[in-house]
């Protein structure tokens, strides 16, 4: 990990292990220093670990930002024992900022699809950085009813900010292709398991994410809107996304609270990108498990579970004495928000 | 020539359900778009839709149920689902703050009106979002109300009909809870269409975000109300995203209907006899609906 790849927050524990690694070097030609050196890492270390166990929302945002996380493409090298790429939707391009194909993970072997932002300037200018276009979610379908013709469960990796923002994007029906997306998801008559990676980001996220299972690594985020959209709603200062991130709860335990997630994936120490091989090998672990599980469910019974799962989402009561409702006309209230900032 | 006002409705053979009036006096009211002023009487017997510009006004949902369904053919369902605050949000304003404002704004507890009624002599399931009740935003009632709405009319053999009113998309005050409504609302229209039930989805001024990308997108048959603003991202954020400018008439209805979003433009003069139209098509004219007629 070179230096650029710290997040600010990390200031502390970056000046604790440069002080290691300077106790290192003349440990070395010092022998009475070997004994200090293991002490100063497991502080390191213990420093690290209570960091990450208590990262504030806001910081939870930034790590699952991070230009080195791990992205699709590279829990395809390292996650899957086979890999066939499917590109395209047959209808307008192959949007890149999805990656579809048919895959073996240990005995299973299923559709993986999976949002991917690019790991270099090059890549992420052709995946739109991983905002999907209705094209990206046209493909995801195709491949899912593929999926489902041949009986294979579908795994979905999800990373987006969200669905791209841009003029194509809404001549095409970006939203209609996520709405149909949900729609016929909820119906496969397959095993389906979502991981969220990275950022879940509201309806673009969404669009892959209607499963039987909602796995997600542990420094991800899945939100409703980004940080950034809610700060400048409530405080009109998108420079308030800290605190934004604070409210909307975003994180994997709160989610895992509410019940709108099934599991949290462990991810290694100081986050996926200081360690991607343990990652891989933990979600590895955790997607073929869920997939153990459900391949004991009927097609029937699958479709049904999932129906079930996103049917009981929600929370209101029940008011007994519900007010009257007026007949008058309210010429005063007028909305005061901007229209189209949420999903 | 455009047909506008009381004079074109006799001639297009139509009539808004309440009979026309020509008050000289009473309280005035000025049209949004061309600034002309209107007795408020005059644009109500009008179904809010301005006699000189033809601009078609927001409307609440219950003025939305009465220009649409028969009169008093209307019975609310699960009027009593209220929200509840299940981040504790705490913002500018707290969550509760918007839903009592909202409340007295409206004197409604959900941004959303779901029952069953008829339109012109057939049972339907109807359901209307309110842009005034937090900009008609879908969190768990809303969400509810619709998948409930749905279920009745399967259980009920029903076709279904929903407006939109809702520029706020998913409800951001409920988080990641209203953005599982959009999954759930899809599927529970998905389930209707398996029931051989069809389903039109009404857009007006604005159908944004998460609603128009969830139920609101999965009509059999999309209708939009004439230059309503129909999208999925704001043009606002469009706009600053890809820094330049927007085509004209973005994101309208005309706009969405060109790029072949939408099945059609239904002036609000027209909407019940297209969506009776459609229905007798789709499902075969009951002696009811013929009956209706007479
Ligand atoms: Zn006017």
């Amino acid at each position: 990990m070179s230096k650029k790849d710290d997040l600010p927050f990390e200031a502390s524990l970056v000046e604790l292990k440069k002080r290691i690694e300077e106790l290192r070097n003349d440990a070395e030609n010092t022998p009475g220093l070997k004994e200090l050196l293991s002490s100063m890492q497991e502080k390191g270390n213990e420093v690290e670990k209570q960091l990450y166990e208590n990262l504030s929302p806001w910081n939870t945002v930034e790590v699952a930002r991070h230009p080195k996380r791990p992205q699709t493409r590279d829990y395809i090298d390292l996650m899957l024992d086979e890999f066939v790429e499917l590109h395209g939707d047959r209808q307008f391009r192959d949007d890149l900022s999805i990656v579809t194909g048919l895959a073996q993970i240990g005995s299973h072997r299923v559709m993986l699809v999976g949002q991917h932002k690019g790991r270099d300037v090059t890549e992420r200018h052709q995946c739109h950085a991983g905002c999907p276009h209705p094209e990206g979610y046209w493909k995801s379908l195709r491949k899912m009813r593929i999926a489902e013709q041949f009986g294979l469960p579908v795994v979905c990796l999800i990373d987006t900010k969200g669905a791209y923002p841009g003029i194509g994007s809404e001549e095409r029906g970006v939203a209609i292709a996520i709405a149909e997306n949900m729609r016929d998801m909820s119906k496969l008559k397959v095993p389906v398991v979502c991981v969220i990676i990275g950022e879940g980001g509201s309806g673009g996220a969404l669009g892959l994410g209607v499963g039987n299972r909602i796995l997600m690594l542990r420094h991800a985020y899945y939100s409703v809107i980004s940080p950034e959209g809610c700060a400048s709603i409530l405080w009109r200062d998108g420079n308030k996304k800290a605190a934004a991130a604070g409210v909307l709860k975003l994180t994997s335990r709160d989610l895992q609270g509410f019940g709108l997630i099934d599991e949290i994936v462990d991810e290694p120490l100081g986050g996926a990108h200081r360690n991607p091989q343990v990652m891989a090998a933990t979600l590895r672990a955790a997607i073929i498990r869920n997939l153990d599980e459900l391949s004991r469910l009927s097609p029937t019974q699958l479709a049904q579970e999932r129906y079930e799962k996103f049917r009981a989402y929600g929370r209101f009561t029940v008011e007994k004495n519900p007010p009257e409702l007026p007949e008058f006309r309210d010429e005063e209230s007028i909305p005061d928000e901007e229209e189209g900032d949420v999903a | 020539m455009a047909l506008f006002g009381w004079e074109g409705l006799k001639k297009l053979g139509l009539r808004p359900q309440t009979p026309n009036v020509e008050a000289g006096t009473g309280p005035a009211t000025k049209c949004e778009s061309c600034g002309e002023i209107l007795l408020k009487k005059t644009l109500e017997n009008n179904l809010w839709v301005c006699p000189s510009c033809d601009h078609h006004h927001r409307i609440t949902a219950w003025e939305r149920v009465q220009v649409t369904l028969d009169e008093d053919s209307f019975e609310e369902n699960d009027a009593n689902l209220a929200s509840v605050d299940p981040l504790d949000f705490r913002g500018a304003k707290s969550y509760k703050n918007k839903l009592e404002e909202a409340f007295k704004a409206t004197g409604m507890i959900s941004a959303m009106v779901g029952g069953v009624g008829q339109l012109r002599g057939r049972d339907v399931a109807f359901g209307v979002t309110d842009s005034r009740f937090i900009m008609g935003s879908m969190g768990s009632v809303v969400g509810e109300k619709i998948a409930r709405l749905a279920e009745r009319a399967i259980d009920r053999r029903l076709p279904l009909i929903m407006v939109s009113g809702s520029g706020g998309g998913a409800r951001m005050y409920e988080g990641l809870f209203s953005l599982m409504q959009m999954a759930k609302t899809s599927a529970a229209i998905g389930r209707l269409g398996d029931a051989g039930l069809p389903f039109i989805s009404v857009c007006t001024d604005c159908t944004m975000a998460g609603v128009w990308a969830s139920w609101a997108a999965l009509g059999d048959i999309i209708i939009a109300e004439p230059r309503a603003l129909i999208g999925f991202t704001g043009p606002r954020v469009i706009k600053t995203t890809i820094n330049c400018e927007l085509p004209e008439g973005f994101q309208l209805s005309e706009f969405l209907l060109a790029h072949g979003q939408v099945d059609m433009i239904v002036h609000r003069y027209e909407l019940r006899d297209r969506i009776a139209a459609a229905f007798d098509i789709m499902l075969g004219k009951t002696p009811e609906a013929a009956a209706a007629e007479k």
